[in-house]
C-alpha cells in the first residue's frame, strides 16, 4: 500500500542497467589499475566514515530480524536466554491448526488477488500507454490514489462498504469466504502492477505490433504474440509484488476481516498482543524465508544476465 | 484514419479501460465515496446513519484533543522522516557509487526488510526493547559483571516500550527502506562529472554534497521525504504496539472509532482530513516539481 510506486519496480530494473552501465566501466579501469590506488574521489564506499555508517545501519535494520529468527530454534518458553537448540516451535507452530488456517488464507487471498491484480493492472497499463482519451489525467490520478493515500483510509473504506453498501454473505464456503479481503486486496494491488508495466511498456517498439497487423495479425493475436512477450518480465515482477503485498497487509486486511477469516498477519497479531513466544518467532521465520526467496526470485526474473552467470 | 480502423480502435479501448476503471470504481472511489459522505452524517440508532449535511464531525475534529493528536502525529512522522534522511542518505550515496557487485547486495540488503512483514518487524523490536528483552537484558549481564568488582544496587531494566520513543524508533525501523530507495533513484541518475568537477575545483567532500550534490537531487529528496512522511503520519500499528496510552497517533484514534467507540460519522471526518492532508503533501511536492521543471 505505502510502498514507494515506480522504485518498486524501476528498481530491480536499476539493478540490471547498473550491470551494463557506467559501473562496469569504471570496474574495468578499476582492475586495469594496482588495486591500492583504485579508489578514486567518487569511491565513497571505500571511506572508512561511510562504512562504519553502512556497518550501523546495518545492524539496525538485521539485529532485531536476525535475533528473532535465532530465537525461534531456543529451547526455552520464555523465550529470553539461549538454552539450547531446538526445532519444537516449528513442529508446535505447523500442527497449530489455527496458525495454519491463517496461513492457508494469506496464502490463497494472495494468490486470488495476484490473478486479478495482473489482469487489471496490464490492461489498464496498456489503456494509458496506447490511448488518449477524455478523462485520461483523471483516471491516471485515481489508479494513483490507492498507492497514495493512507492504509488506514482504505482499511475503513473498505469496512464501510462491505458492512453497508455490499454485504458479503457469512458462511460461505472457502475461498467465498474471502471474498471481501481478496476484493481490497486486489484494489490496492494493481495500481502498483500498472505502474510496473507500464515501465516495462515504454520500451516497447510499436512498429513491431503494427508489422504483426500488416502480415495479417488480428488486434488479438497481436497483442497475444507480440505485445504480451514483450511484457513478460513485467507482468511477472508484478505478480510478485501484488503477491507481496498480499501477504504483507496488516492494517486492511484487519478492517475487512470477519471473525471466521483469520489471516496470518491478523493472527500474528493477536498472538503478539497476548505475549511473545518462540511459537511466533517460528512463524515469523517461516514466512520472512518465504519473502526472501520471493525477493530473490523477482530480482533474477528482471536481471537475465544473473541468471545466466549463477 | 477509416471508420473501420476507429472502430477497432474504440473497441481496444473499451476491452483495455473498461475492467480497470469498472473496478477501481466500484471497490475503490465508491467505498470512499460513502466514507466522505458519512463524515457529513450523524448517528441514528446503533446502526442506522443519517446523512444530514452537518459539519459537526469536523467540528469536533478540530477540538484542541483531536487537533492536538493530529499535530503530534504530523511532529512523529516529521522527526521519522528527518532521522530517516540523515541516516539513509549516506547509505543512498555508498550505493550509489560502490562497484556494480556490492551495489547489487546493498540494494538487496535495504529492499529486504522492506519487503518483510510489517507486523514481524514490530514484533521482533517488541522483544529487542522490551523489560525482559534483549538490550536489556544485555544491560543485566554486563551490569552483573560490574557488580562482581564493585558494589552496585540491583539492576532494574530500562524502561524502553510502550511510550514515544519507542513509537519514532519503530516508526524509523519501519519507514528508513522507503527514504533509502528513492534517494538512490535520484543519486543514481546525477551526471557525476558536476561532482567530479567540484572536487577538481577545490571544493571539499562536504561542500560538494551540500552545493551540488542536495541542489540537483532535490527532486528526489523530496519524493523520498513525502514517501516516508506520508505513510508514517498514517501510521497504525507502530504506535497501537510500541505505544503507551500517550503515544496514540490519528490512525489509532480513526480505528478506535469505528471499532470500539462506534462512532463512524466521526472516523468519517477524521479519515478524510488525513487524506486532504495527503493531497496537500502531494500536491505541494507536484508544485515544487513543477517549478524546478520550469526553471
Amino acid at each position: 500500500m505505502s510502498r514507494p510506486a515506480d522504485d518498486d519496480g524501476v528498481l530491480a530494473a536499476e539493478i540490471a542497467d547498473a550491470q551494463l552501465g557506467p559501473a562496469e566501466v569504471s570496474a574495468a579501469v578499476a582492475t586495469a589499475r594496482p588495486r591500492r590506488n583504485s579508489a578514486g574521489p567518487l569511491d565513497y564506499l571505500q571511506r572508512w566514515p561511510l562504512r562504519l555508517w553502512l556497518v550501523i545501519v546495518g545492524l539496525f535494520l538485521y539485529v532485531p530480524l536476525i535475533t528473532l529468527m535465532a530465537f525461534s530454534f531456543n529451547d526455552s518458553k520464555r523465550n529470553i536466554v539461549w538454552r539450547g537448540f531446538t526445532t519444537d516451535w516449528y513442529v508446535k507452530a505447523l500442527t497449530d491448526s489455527s496458525l495454519l488456517e491463517a496461513f492457508g488464507n494469506s496464502l490463497s487471498i494472495a494468490a486470488l488477488s495476484t490473478i486479478v491484480s495482473v489482469i487489471l493492472g496490464a490492461l489498464a497499463a496498456v489503456a494509458l500507454w496506447r490511448f488518449d482519451f477524455r478523462g485520461k489525467a483523471a483516471f491516471e490520478g485515481a489508479m494513483a490514489m490507492p498507492i497514495v493515500i493512507p492504509e488506514i483510509c482504505m482499511g475503513v473504506a473498505m469496512l464501510v462498504f462491505f458492512a453497508r453498501i455490499m454485504p458479503w454473505p457469512q458462511d460461505l464456503i472457502w475461498p467465498f469466504n474471502l471474498g471481501p479481503i481478496v476484493i481490497a486486496h486486489i484494489s490496492f494491488s494493481f495500481p502498483f502492477v500498472a505502474v510496473v508495466v507500464r515501465a516495462r511498456l515504454a520500451s516497447f517498439d510499436r512498429s513491431q505490433e503494427e508489422a504483426a497487423r500488416d502480415l495479417g495479425a488480428t488486434d488479438a493475436q497481436a497483442f497475444r504474440d507480440v505485445l504480451i512477450p514483450h511484457l513478460k518480465p513485467s507482468l511477472i515482477a508484478g505478480a510478485l509484488l501484488a503477491f507481496t503485498l498480499s501477504l504483507d497487509d496488516f492494517v486492511i486486511t484487519f478492517f475487512t476481516a470477519g471473525p471466521d477469516t483469520i489471516t496470518f498477519p491478523v493472527k500474528v497479531y493477536s498472538m503478539v498482543r497476548f505475549s511473545v513466544t518462540p511459537e511466533v518467532n517460528a512463524a515469523s521465520t517461516l514466512l520472512i524465508v518465504l519473502t526472501v526467496l520471493l525477493t530473490v526470485v523477482a530480482l533474477r526474473f528482471q536481471n537475465p544476465k544473473e541468471v545466466a552467470g549463477a | 484514419m477509416s471508420g473501420e480502423n476507429w472502430r477497432q480502435e474504440r473497441k481496444t479501448l473499451l476491452a483495455t479501460l473498461g475492467p480497470p476503471l469498472f473496478w477501481l470504481t466500484l471497490f475503490f472511489l465508491v467505498p470512499l465515496a460513502v466514507v466522505w459522505a458519512y463524515s457529513f452524517g450523524r448517528n441514528v440508532g446503533l446502526t442506522e446513519i443519517e446523512i444530514s449535511g452537518t459539519f459537526a464531525n469536523y467540528a469536533q475534529a478540530i477540538q484542541p484533543l483531536y487537533l492536538g493528536i493530529f499535530f503530534k502525529s504530523m511532529l512523529m512522522a516529521a522527526a521519522c522522516t528527518v532521522i530517516c534522511l540523515i541516516a539513509g542518505f549516506p547509505v543512498a550515496l555508498a550505493i550509489t557509487f560502490a562497484p556494480d557487485k556490492a551495489k547489487a547486495w546493498l540494494l538487496l540488503a535495504v529492499m529486504l526488510p522492506f519487503w518483510t512483514n510489517l507486523l514481524i518487524r514490530t514484533y521482533a523490536l517488541i522483544a529487542v526493547l522490551r523489560n525482559e528483552g534483549y538490550i536489556n537484558l544485555t544491560l543485566g549481564w554486563v551490569w552483573k559483571q560490574v557488580g562482581l568488582v564493585l558494589n552496585v544496587p540491583p539492576f532494574v531494566p530500562l524502561e524502553m516500550l510502550h511510550n514515544n520513543p519507542a513509537v519514532l524508533f519503530g516508526l524509523v525501523y519501519v519507514h528508513l527502506p522507503f527514504m533509502v530507495l528513492p534517494l538512490y533513484a535520484a543519486l543514481d541518475r546525477l551526471d557525476r562529472s558536476l561532482i567530479e568537477a567540484s572536487l577538481d575545483l577545490g571544493a571539499g567532500h562536504f561542500r560538494t554534497m551540500m552545493l551540488v550534490v542536495v541542489p540537483l537531487a532535490l527532486p528526489g529528496i523530496l519524493s523520498g521525504v513525502l514517501i516516508t512522511f506520508i505513510p508514517a503520519l498514517g501510521a497504525y500499528l507502530t504506535p497501537d504496539l510500541l505505544g503507551g496510552p500517550d503515544s496514540q497517533m490519528i490512525a489509532n484514534v480513526i480505528e478506535r472509532q469505528f471499532k470500539r467507540a462506534n462512532d463512524w460519522p466521526f472516523g468519517a471526518a477524521l479519515s478524510f482530513l488525513l487524506l486532504y492532508l495527503t493531497f496537500v503533501m502531494v500536491a505541494v511536492q507536484a508544485l515544487i516539481q513543477r517549478r524546478r521543471g520550469a526553471r
